[in-house]
């Protein structure tokens, strides 16, 4: 396997040295956020559109990604005349905290770069949470000086972003489109990323997590982690579609391959998702970001009560949920539209038909195009904007 | 939009908060939003119409009457409408009183058993009545509690909700004109609607 160090690339961000006073009580100075816009601000300030990245995601959003060479993870949604139009909206899309694509992360410097060494922290990064990574978010925002974003969109771990936006600064975000996530972490979605952690922990070249003093990468245990957690984004219909029982070659005739060999297509395919994986990923923030997720449960930061973060809120709210997304199902989607409900919140909750689990808000499904394209048109008319 | 539909947006006043139960295609909540100023949000069974209400705009959640309405807290809406659904849904009773709690006012239609055509077919022929309104066989119509006017006007009574408007309009919801006698509105409605209160609220 491959083990090439990300390159040091250099990404647009913005530093704040007095930093951020984080949940855990650490305080991370200081922090740099990286980010990337589409479209123009308006004069009035007031078309900005904050999307949040999943977990794996980065800030490059609609424009070709500097590691892999590839299109932006969303550039089917964001760009001119696209549901989440640029000619129309101004989009922000910023690296969490914790990431690995120029946020202040666990690669990046302890001495944040000044002075002493340039020592990563590794292992030793605070443990960041969901509303950590929004106000590192919230910083950026205002150094733009806007004081309220016409929307925040963003799936999976960016869905639990944009329900933190919309409990933390309820006045700050005009509309709220929380897609495929929940408003808490199930104990199957920690259970899925504890066996992630622990194939990194597993790998020879983990160094307990200073892989980088050995010119090292755990890069077999972080494409087993990636593999394993690319299922979960799949559903058992999207695979037997794609690739059903198919061999890659006859195993049985002249040449045959060996009995644990890319046998199966599938096997082939996931291999290489793995493998793609570690080329632009780091192994520490992989950990920090998955125990974020983990964290997250927005009902007992409010003593248990979901609907309470929302209550008087002016928000107005889209949830989407997908019909064959088992990893975060239409059932944890209704629990959060009824949260809402109880809190007399503005509320559309529509479960889109599809075959292809969780990964469907990254793929092309016409009615969630709609979907999207619809709710913001229809809250920019409330919004009187553009 | 249907001209029932248009009486029901007569009913309410500009400005205020609806929930319109069963929004199908979201033309009422349209009506309101862009004619009478209302913040108007629906609820619906059928997925593919709150798809197309949401890509159109319209602030339209999945759910249904004898489910959802217990989640939202009280008087959170100024009128909340079920059109034609009442006789549908499992429990209308309680329907009617999660209407009450959460709205100031409910706004109901509903199409009605009592008229004319009904009676006389089902003392004639002997066997379940069809008409255009009620247009399924016995063994698959969603329709599992019919009542007439006079049934529901007795339901009202009981449950202490004030009638503060009531119509009897034909199928096209054009508005008939039996509408001072309930007697004669009953006999010669297909479709009633009302608007209701709850006493002292």
């Amino acid at each position: 396997m491959d083990q090439t160090v990300p390159a040091l690339l250099q990404h647009e961000c913005v530093v704040f040295p007095e930093g951020l006073h984080l949940e855990c009580g650490f305080h991370l100075a200081p922090v740099q956020v990286a980010y990337r816009t589409y479209g123009t601000l308006s004069a009035a300030r007031d078309n900005a559109i904050v999307v949040c990245h999943a977990l794996t995601g980065d800030q490059y959003l609609a424009d070709t990604h500097p590691l892999t060479g590839k299109p932006g993870w969303w550039s089917r949604m964001v760009g001119p005349g696209l549901p989440i139009d640029t000619d129309r909206f101004f989009v922000i899309c910023m690296n969490v905290l914790g990431g690995c694509m120029g946020s202040t992360g666990p690669r990046s410097p302890r001495s944040g770069g000044e002075g002493g060494s340039a020592e990563p922290w590794g292992t030793d990064f605070p443990p960041v949470t969901i509303r950590d990574m929004v106000r590192a978010q919230k910083l950026v925002v205002d150094r733009l000086g806007i004081r309220r974003l016409f929307a925040v969109v963003g799936g999976s771990m960016g869905g639990m972003q944009v329900l933190e936006w919309a409990a933390t600064y309820p006045d700050m975000v005009f509309a709220a489109m929380p897609i495929a996530t929940s408003p808490f972490h199930s104990a199957q979605n920690i259970a899925f990323n504890e066996v992630s952690r622990q194939a990194i922990f597993a790998d020879p070249d983990w160094h307990g997590g200073r892989y980088w003093e050995r010119d090292a990468v755990p890069a077999r245990g972080l494409a087993v982690a990636r593999m394993m957690a690319h299922i979960t984004y799949l559903s058992e219909e999207a695979l037997t579609r794609k690739f059903g029982r198919r061999v890659r070659r006859d195993p049985y005739g002249d040449n045959p391959l060996s009995l644990f060999g890319e046998m199966f297509e599938v096997e082939s395919y996931l291999r290489h998702q793995g493998s793609s994986f570690v080329h632009r990923f780091d192994a520490n923030s992989y950990l920090t970001i998955t125990r974020a997720m983990d964290y997250f449960d927005l009902g007992t930061e409010h003593d248990g009560d979901l609907s309470r973060p929302f209550h008087g809120t002016r928000t107005r709210f889209c949830i989407v949920s997908f019909s064959s997304d088992w990893l975060f199902p239409t059932s944890q989607a209704r629990m959060l539209a009824r949260a809402l409900n109880r809190a007399a919140a503005n509320v559309s909750f529509v479960e889109i038909e599809s075959d292809k689990g969780h990964d469907a808000f990254l793929l092309d499904e016409p009615d969630f195009d709609r979907t999207v394209r619809g709710f913001l048109s229809g809250a920019a008319e409330h919004a009187r904007i553009g | 939009m249907r001209l029932d539909q248009r009486l029901i947006a007569e009913m309410i006043q500009p400005g205020t908060r609806v929930l319109d139960i069963g929004s199908g295609d979201g033309a009422l909540l349209d009506y309101l939003f862009r004619t009478r100023g209302c913040d108007a949000q629906g609820i619906e069974i059928d997925m593919q119409e709150v798809t197309r209400s949401v890509a159109h705009g319209l602030p339209v959640m999945h759910g249904d009457a004898d489910h959802d309405l217990a989640h939202y807290p009280q008087h959170a809406f100024d009128y909340v409408v079920l059109q034609r659904t009442l006789q549908a849904v499992e429990r209308p009773r309680e329907v009617l009183r999660q209407m009450l709690r959460i709205g100031r006012h409910a706004i109901v239609s509903f199409p009605n058993f009592g008229h004319w055509q009904l009676r006389l077919k089902l003392l004639t022929s002997g066997r379940m009545p069809m008409t255009a309104v009620w247009n399924t066989p016995w063994y698959e119509t969603p329709n599992i509690h019919p009542c007439t006017i006079l049934d529901f006007l007795m339901l009202c009574r009981e449950e202490g909700y004030v009638v503060e408007e009531w119509m009897a309009v034909d199928e096209d919801g054009e508005r008939a004109p039996w509408r001072r006698s309930i007697r004669l509105a009953n006999l010669f409605g297909e479709q009633a609607l009302f608007l209701l209160r709850r006493r002292g609220g």
